[in-house]
């Protein structure tokens, strides 16, 4: 290899760069140039066209709800459905990227972190695909509250290890995966979830996912003739939002939401909400805002929703926060909760919690934005994994987790209805 | 000359390695961790990395992690590290403070700085804010005469090692293995070899770190390096039973080690 030159920082204005470890600087430097080149490989692009196509099942459709904007106070509302997509949500657009690119570095094992599981499952997935050896990070208190995707990603033959330390959610374990990856940078690719970290994930990570705003932008044209008024994400580390936001971030006419985990409420300190409350600082190697004490302690963060429950943000969304280009409000559980209920009842759509966000934030700035006009809601997954959560929060499950039915049919003795069935 | 360069000038004319002892403020709280660093400082050690315990740190293994969550649930608050600073230079040793990035960030890098002069500090190791990103850091360092160390690895390439090592004061800290902090069984072949090419490139003292535990792996680094990094080994020493006494008699054996006793 000949003298690479001095380490280049991508920044969104004052937010981004690299604050990582030295050891994992010619690993960065590495994937910024593998993945430079492979962009511009023909190749390469129609080998990931292929897989989104074939695979994951790319284009999502764009679904017009209307009995579900109904309660929104004018708008038409159209969901862009990227929990139908392979694993069930956005994930597999930045993952199924990401490990070709590992391939094609050499690399034979990929690690991950996972905080909702969705990304640790689209990871163990493209892993089974490619033949890539897999270990994904979860916070133990993730890998409690989300269960089945612990197993699925075991049978898609990735090892998962719960993370015990700190808080034990997703932060932590994007701590060990660093851990990992520093230790074993050698063979292995550190496939980042999300658009934090240092750079060049926050913009190959977006890159990966702007399909999702492409497509919609066009299906959307194609229904209304024209741009929506806003545009709604939820926001975690914000993959699904920078993905849907990017195709539109040039449209003045265009307003961005973006729905951060209000958890509790603001004022019960029990939340997710980096802009309600966060200081720029930096975290997991991106300069950015972090909830953080008067020290500079990362604080803990609470949601109902483990992928959106984490204490810093993209630096894209940072920069677009402070330069207004995006909006961003705190959504509470309770408001979480109901539109997912809302959603399931109205439209037979069961999204995401994180997804839920999203919903219940369209249902707030539906009445500002009122009769004909447009909004578009990323609903960046399908709540397949949140059933047991939702079951609970609704009293569906007693407390051992047992269902609680509306009804007993009939009176029955099965003896005597034995004796009397067709067969006797 | 600071105060670094004339403890690696004196080792150096004693013809030994210097002993760098890392042990974070607060643990496992702060009266105790006073009286550590004032342990430290009499058992040998020349230099007293001081290290603030922090929510997230990535570059650290289990015990260091442990041991920053202890110290956090003892109430350490971010000024006490100026505290044990002191302490360890009102004992003889040489403060440098080791510190992730954000709780400086927070503190104000000017405040940060200045607070760490007025305490008597050296230095400052910071493993996760690489020169690149270290403008504001790096002129409020020189203003207040603090040596910004930096760290090298074995990935590192040779322009790196250049660029970094010209941005360092003091000393350069020299990662020797690819991982986290922790004690390893054997300190490896990577450690000579980053400081051979670290040579080439930097007349500043090359210290050794991640893995050293014992005298005698002390004095296999010292063999090849200007200064000797133990950190989670004193740790562990500390939290055991015994601690102030364990880590008096690990210190001391260290100390013989780097004089290749």
């Amino acid at each position: 290899m000949t003298a690479t030159p001095r380490t280049t920082t991508d920044r969104f204005g004052d937010f981004g760069g690299r604050y990582v470890p030295e050891a994992l600087v010619a690993a960065l430097d590495e994937l910024d140039a593998a993945r430079t080149e492979a962009m511009a490989d023909p190749d390469f692009r129609a080998e990931l066209d292929r897989l989104q196509r074939d695979y994951t099942g790319r284009p999502s459709p764009l679904t017009e709800v209307p009995r579900f904007a109904a309660h929104a106070g004018g708008p038409r509302i159209f969901l862009k459905r990227e929990d139908l997509n392979h694993t069930g949500s956005h994930k597999i657009n930045n993952v199924l990227g990401q490990a070709l690119l590992a391939v094609r570095m050499g690399k034979r094992r990929v690690i991950a972190e996972t905080g909702a599981g969705q990304h640790g499952v689209a990871t163990a997935t493209a892993a089974a695909l490619l033949g890539l050896e897999c270990t994904v990070y979860m916070g133990q208190v993730d890998t409690e509250r989300q269960a089945l995707n612990v197993a699925r990603m075991r049978l898609l033959g990735a090892e998962v290890v719960a993370v015990p330390t700190g808080s034990g959610t997703l932060k932590d374990a994007i701590n060990e995966a660093m851990r990992d990856w520093v230790t074993n940078v050698g063979h292995t690719h550190y496939l980042l979830g999300t658009v934090t970290g240092p750079h060049p994930f926050p913009t190959m990570v977006r890159d990966f996912h702007a399909v999702i705003g492409q497509e919609a932008r066009k299906q959307l044209d194609d229904v209304v003739g024209g741009l929506p008024d806003a545009v709604c994400a939820c926001v975690g580390g914000g993959s699904n939002a920078i993905g849907i936001f990017h195709a539109f971030r040039d449209e003045p006419s265009v307003a961005l939401w973006g729905f951060e985990a209000g958890g509790d409420g603001i004022e019960s300190g029990r939340h997710a909400a980096r802009f309600s409350g966060g200081q720029p600082g930096v975290l997991h190697g991106a300069s950015t805002y972090v909830l953080q004490d008067a020290d500079g302690q990362t604080l803990e963060t609470h949601s109902v929703s483990a992928g959106l429950d984490y204490p810093s943000i993209g630096p894209e969304h940072a920069f677009l926060h402070d330069s207004g280009l995006a909006r961003y409000a705190p959504v509470t559980d309770d408001e979480a909760m109901e539109a997912f209920r809302l959603l399931c009842r109205t439209e037979g759509i069961i999204p995401a919690i994180e997804s839920a966000h999203a919903l219940a934030g369209a249902l707030r700035i539906g009445p500002e934005l009122g009769e004909g006009t447009v909004l578009l809601v990323n609903l960046s997954g399908r709540g397949d994994k949140d059933v047991d959560t939702a079951a609970r929060w609704f009293g569906l499950v007693d407390d051992e987790g047992q269902a609680r039915v509306d009804g007993e049919a009939g009176p029955g003795d099965a003896d005597a209805d034995h004796e009397q069935g067709p067969d006797a | 000359m600071s105060v670094l360069d004339d403890v690696f000038t004196r080792c150096g004319e004693e013809g030994r390695s210097a002993l760098v002892g890392y042990l974070p403020a607060g643990y496992p709280d702060l009266p105790t961790s006073l009286e550590a660093v004032r342990t430290l400082a009499r058992a040998g050690a020349d230099v007293i990395e001081v290290g603030v315990p922090y929510t997230d740190p990535l570059m650290d293994g289990p015990v260091l992690e442990r041991a920053a969550s202890t110290a956090l649930r003892a109430g350490f608050r971010l000024k006490d590290v100026f505290t044990v600073v002191e302490a360890a230079r009102d004992a003889g040793a040489v403060p440098v403070v080791m510190t992730y990035w954000n709780p400086v960030l927070r503190y104000g890098v000017d405040r940060f700085a200045q607070d760490l002069a007025d305490a008597g500090g050296a230095g400052l190791i910071t493993p996760d804010l690489i020169p690149d990103e270290a403008g504001a850091w790096r002129s409020a360092a020189e203003e207040r005469g603090l040596a910004p160390v930096f760290l090298v690895a074995p990935s590192s390439t040779d322009d790196r090692l250049r660029s970094t090592t010209q941005a360092c004061r003091g000393f350069v800290y020299v990662a020797s293995t690819m991982g986290v902090t922790g004690v390893r069984a054997s300190v490896g072949s990577d450690a000579e070899r980053l400081v051979e090419r670290t040579r080439a490139v930097t007349d500043l003292p090359l210290c050794v770190g991640l893995g050293v535990s014992t005298g005698a792996q002390a004095a296999q680094v010292a063999a090849f390096a200007d200064g000797v990094i133990v950190g989670s080994a004193l740790v562990r020493a500390l939290g055991g039973e015994d601690g102030l006494k364990d880590l008096e008699h690990l210190t001391h054996q260290l100390a013989e080690g780097v004089r290749g006793v």
